[in-house]
């Protein structure tokens, strides 16, 4: 279909339509996007597949990301090592679930990845302590910390056993009329 | 120490289903093992600390993979016999399968995988179907079952292209991108929703510019033939003067542009185009299609969003979505950062204390006072206008060169002007309500809501006299038409019995006055004034301000840009209620000026690039953002209440007032909406009338209505218990959450419990060994043994009591 580009084969575009959100001028745009992060090290002949990785520091002086207090978790969910290092199919994917038409229940398992700092499975006081201190810049005292993790725990927490599991998560963050128009970057 | 054993138990359960399971189901399988991956288990991995679980989990999906990988091998081994010799069930269960795989297919960009996972998986599938479905096309039917898988991939691809080319047509995403980034999500909402009504507009302007305007251009009699085409003698001298232009009078009005230029000829062309049934019905198409898309676009809000206003999650939903991830702007963050840590301080407040109520009546007082002064206004400014549109028919009366220009545009820039300086008003009195911010929001939006419905009611009020005046005019313009038409042929007659007949210019014809290019005309003039104020008000409130800020500060004795003028808010609410009434105005006037869509798609196209500028330049974030509601279909349904009510106006006057008898495409009939039973009657057959005839019978209407409102009353009681049910189940959640907090504490209390009865045991026994060494004390430690058996006894009652007790609360 109209112009020729040779940064991808048409499989590969297809293929990266059917797995995320994006159409195939939004696909070719990313990738423009993450060549413009280090020109020497991503190629522009995407054809073969060639293993790349971006550590988080390019990533995160993306504009989109540059004043979000918790860009660092985000990229650090997507990369499969971990780490924050992320090749052009993980870049897709994260772009992909921060879209707009994304779906909720999506949205909710990642927004519980980014917002789980010690990465245990739950969002633990220690979780929450540290979203609220980076979400309002350590302005508030620490037994106004104390009391807001606590309410928000014992709001969402149903099983009891004093932590949010993904469950009790998802269960209070599908209610909440903001929570798709909040977790969305448009790219 | 129980949870390792399930936790192996469930591994090894997993194995197994895994080993055993067909390769259709492996997916269902991956999506299981995903789920169990939240739940509290595998310690090993919380145990194995942050990276080596990573690399775990990498290690599981590629044996995942490799063992899909594997069943597929399995099963293309199990099924490479001839697919003629596939019995009946094993046909049945491969076509499961294929129709499982192209489920996932759809279905993969919503799962949480890794993008790795995903290709993998996509291709994986993909070669699967490709392979199987045509396998499952042979024996009967193979033809007809090859072309619908084909027909089925084509129509696919073409989904796909049009999802593309829809995207690609979306304009100006990279200038809301910039204002998201600078101003956050509640601004650019206002500008998602300009574009939204863009793009409505721009189908308005389609079926009027393309079904009514371009054919009676093209194949309509061209200008100057037949009297409703021209500019009267009277006239002609100052019709392309630039002020009858701009006021649309002259040419502008003796154009396609209004309703009294178009012919009442039934069929116009060589197409043979029925011109007054499609003006007929593009006008009722436009009000159709709008009710179908801001309906349809409601029910898709309703369904996304979450349920209604909930006060039970205030906390979690403040840390988890006050964060706007579309900011990108240093100021606009440091703006958002104080905004967040406002918020958390206000609501740890009043969850501490309780609101204090220290005047109640006076408080009390003040509202009701604030509300008097509220419908003093509106009474006020409804009478202003009435009393305006009066004095604006005597004017005509008298002639329009005789008054000044503020005189000949009095209604428009009083209604301009009241709409501009009320809402301030508003404003400046809901601070006598001391109302928390969203609601003062609320009660603001209500207020200019009334205010804009008020004037535009009293607008149309006055319209009505006026067309009323005009119909009085008419008559008497036809008794003065016959009697002229007589007087000509009287002295033509005269001179000679047979001679030709006359031919007389259409220039000269005396005319009717045609009320609908009037009201038409109305409308048009109420649109522009409406925007020129709009821009106006833009230039010099904003702008302006802003500029005097910005060079003033150097030498003012006050800091201007912290203190009193400053720079201004965007604000929202007022600009998307604007929007929504100048909408309304045009829905009301399209049917009487078809050019109004078109001047509303230009009008929204400058007003987008003109804001987008003047919000970059002029306006800071804002300080609090409070939203008039939780859902996002609060402006929807304004919108659909203007919708309904600019529609009755326009039906009322079709249905009821007889349309003009010398102008526009159904003069000479008794009612605008006869040409429907004339089509019914001429163009189709005999038997479709009848149809229609027996449908519109009283007999069928009445019990049809009773039928519907019935239904409605079925679907309210239907909602209304589904509603208590869920009223019921969240109590349901709230108490089984007390008791499994109850539950885990005394587990935790016993354990706490056991843990010091062992290690008093523990104790025990040494000291029984120490007490056996020394033989002297035998028989004392004996005792003491027993006493301190019997103590521990008794405090181990002692504490089962209390657990008792406990239980109990």
């Amino acid at each position: 279909m109209g112009n020729k580009q040779t940064i991808f084969t048409d499989e590969q575009l297809d293929a990266y339509q059917d797995c995320t959100f994006f159409t195939r001028k939004e696909i070719l745009r990313l990738h423009g996007r993450y060549h413009e992060l280090a020109p020497h090290l991503v190629p522009m002949d995407y054809t073969n597949d060639p293993d790349c990785k971006l550590p988080l520091a390019l990533i995160v002086n993306m504009p989109e990301l540059k004043e979000n207090p918790f860009r660092n978790r985000i990229v650090e969910s997507f990369s499969e090592d971990g780490m924050g290092n992320l090749s052009f199919n993980e870049f897709v994917d994260m772009f992909s679930v921060l879209s707009e038409t994304a779906s909720r229940e999506l949205k909710a398992i990642y927004a519980f990845k980014i917002y789980d700092f010690n990465v245990d499975n739950y969002l633990c006081k220690e979780d929450l302590e540290k979203t609220l201190n980076r979400l309002t810049k350590e302005e508030l005292t620490p037994e106004e910390v104390e009391l807001v993790c606590q309410k928000s725990i014992e709001e969402a927490d149903l099983d009891g056993d004093n932590k949010l599991s993904f469950a009790d998560f998802e269960n209070m963050i599908t209610r909440a009329p903001d929570f798709l128009s909040t977790f969305h970057i448009r790219i | 120490m129980r949870g390792r054993d399930t936790e192996q138990k469930e591994g090894t359960v997993i194995e197994r289903k895994r080993r055993g399971g067909k390769g259709g189901e492996d997916e269902h399988q991956e999506q299981e093992k995903e789920k169990m991956s939240y739940r509290p288990g595998m310690r090993k991995e919380r145990r194995a600390g942050e990276r080596e679980q990573r690399i775990i989990k990498n290690q599981k999906e590629e044996r995942g993979t490799r063992r899909s990988r594997e069943k597929l091998k399995n099963e293309i081994r199990k099924s490479t016999r001839e697919p003629e010799s596939l019995s009946p069930e094993e046909l049945e269960k491969l076509k499961e399968a294929v129709d499982e795989r192209k489920k996932l297919i759809q279905g993969l960009r919503g799962k949480p995988w890794s993008m790795k996972k995903k290709l993998v998986t996509l291709r994986e599938s993909q070669e699967f179907v490709e392979k199987y479905e045509g396998a499952l096309g042979k024996g009967k039917g193979r033809k007809l079952y090859a072309y619908k898988v084909m027909m089925a991939k084509k129509w696919m691809k073409f989904q796909r292209d049009f999802e593309n080319f829809k995207t690609a047509c979306i304009p100006w995403e990279m200038k809301i991108k910039e204002i998201e980034s600078h101003f956050g999500s509640s601004v650019a909402s206002y500008f998602i929703f300009l574009r939204w009504m863009y793009g409505i507009n721009m189908i308005l302007f389609g079926l009027t510019f393309g079904l009514v305007m371009v054919p009676e251009a093209l194949m309509g009699r061209p200008y100057g033939s037949i009297p409703r085409k021209t500019v009267p003698r009277a006239e002609e001298a100052s019709a392309m003067d630039f002020a009858v232009l701009w006021d649309f009078g002259g040419y502008a009005q003796y154009s396609v542009l209004f309703y009294g230029y178009y012919n009442n000829q039934r069929a116009i062309g060589w197409l043979k185009f029925r011109m007054p049934l499609s003006y007929f019905l593009v006008g009722v198409g436009t009000v159709a299609y709008s009710y179908m898309v801001v309906i349809r676009t409601m029910a898709r809000n309703a369904n996304e969003s979450g349920v209604g206003d909930d006060n039970s999650f205030n906390f979690s939903w403040k840390t988890f979505t006050s964060w706007d991830y579309l900011i990108g702007n240093p100021e606009t963050a440091d703006n958002k950062f104080a905004s967040i840590t406002t918020s958390f301080k206000e609501a740890i407040l009043e969850e501490q204390e309780s609101r204090k109520d220290d005047n109640i009546h006076l408080t009390r007082f003040l509202r009701v006072l604030a509300n008097f002064l509220v419908l003093c206004c509106l009474a006020g400014s409804g009478y202003l206008i009435y009393f305006v549109v009066r004095r604006s028919q005597k004017f005509a009366l008298d002639g329009l060169d005789t008054h000044t220009w503020w005189e000949r545009n009095e209604v428009n820039m009083v209604m301009s002007l009241l709409g501009m300086f009320c809402p301030m008003l508003f404003d400046v009195i809901s601070a006598l309500e001391n109302y928390h911010p969203r609601v003062a929001l609320q009660w603001q939006l209500g207020r200019i809501f009334a205010l804009f419905l008020g004037n535009l009611y009293t607008f149309i009020i006055a319209l009505m006299d006026e067309i009323n005046l005009k119909r009085e005019e008419e008559k008497i313009v036809k008794f003065n038409i016959t009697t002229w038409e007589a007087s000509l042929y009287n002295s033509t007659v005269s001179e000679n019995s047979t001679g030709p007949p006359i031919t007389i210019q259409p220039a000269d014809v005396p005319r009717g006055p045609c009320w609908e290019t009037m009201v038409g005309q109305e409308f048009v003039r109420l649109i522009i004034s409406d925007t020129m104020t709009t821009y106006i008000t833009l230039l010099i409130g904003d702008f302006l301000r802003a500029v005097l800020v910005r060079f003033l500060n150097y030498c003012w004795c006050w800091d201007l840009e912290a203190g009193f003028p400053s720079y201004s808010e965007f604000d929202v609410s007022g600009n998307v209620l604007g929007l929504i009434f100048n909408q309304g105005m045009i829905w009301m006037g399209a049917f009487y000026a078809p050019c109004l869509p078109a001047l509303n798609v230009l009008r929204l196209h400058v007003s987008m690039y003109l804001q987008c500028w003047a919000v970059m330049c002029c306006n800071v974030p804002q300080e609090r953002v409070f939203k008039a509601s939780g859902s996002n279909n609060f402006y929807m349904a304004m919108l659909l209440v203007i919708l309904f009510l600019s529609t009755l106006p326009a039906i009322y006057t079709i249905v009821t007032i007889p349309p003009s008898f010398d102008c526009g495409p159904f003069s000479g009939k008794k009612r605008m909406f006869d040409v429907i039973q004339e089509t019914l009657e001429s163009d189709f057959p005999a038997w479709f009338s009848k149809v229609f005839s027996s449908a519109s019978n009283p007999g069928l209407v009445l019990p049809f209505i009773l039928l519907m409102v019935l239904a409605i009353y079925y679907l309210q009681s239907t909602s209304k218990s589904y509603k208590e049910a869920n009223v019921e189940l969240k109590k349901k959640l709230q108490t089984q959450n007390e008791e499994n907090k109850k539950k885990n504490k005394r587990a935790a209390l016993k354990a706490q419990m056991d843990l010091e009865e062992a290690r008093k045991a523990a104790s025990q026994t040494a000291e029984q060994q120490k007490n056996n060494n020394a033989s002297l004390q035998d028989q004392e430690g004996e005792t003491e043994l027993c006493i301190k058996m019997k103590q521990d006894v008794f405090n181990h009652g002692m504490k089962r009591n209390i657990q008792c007790k406990q239980k109990t609360k």
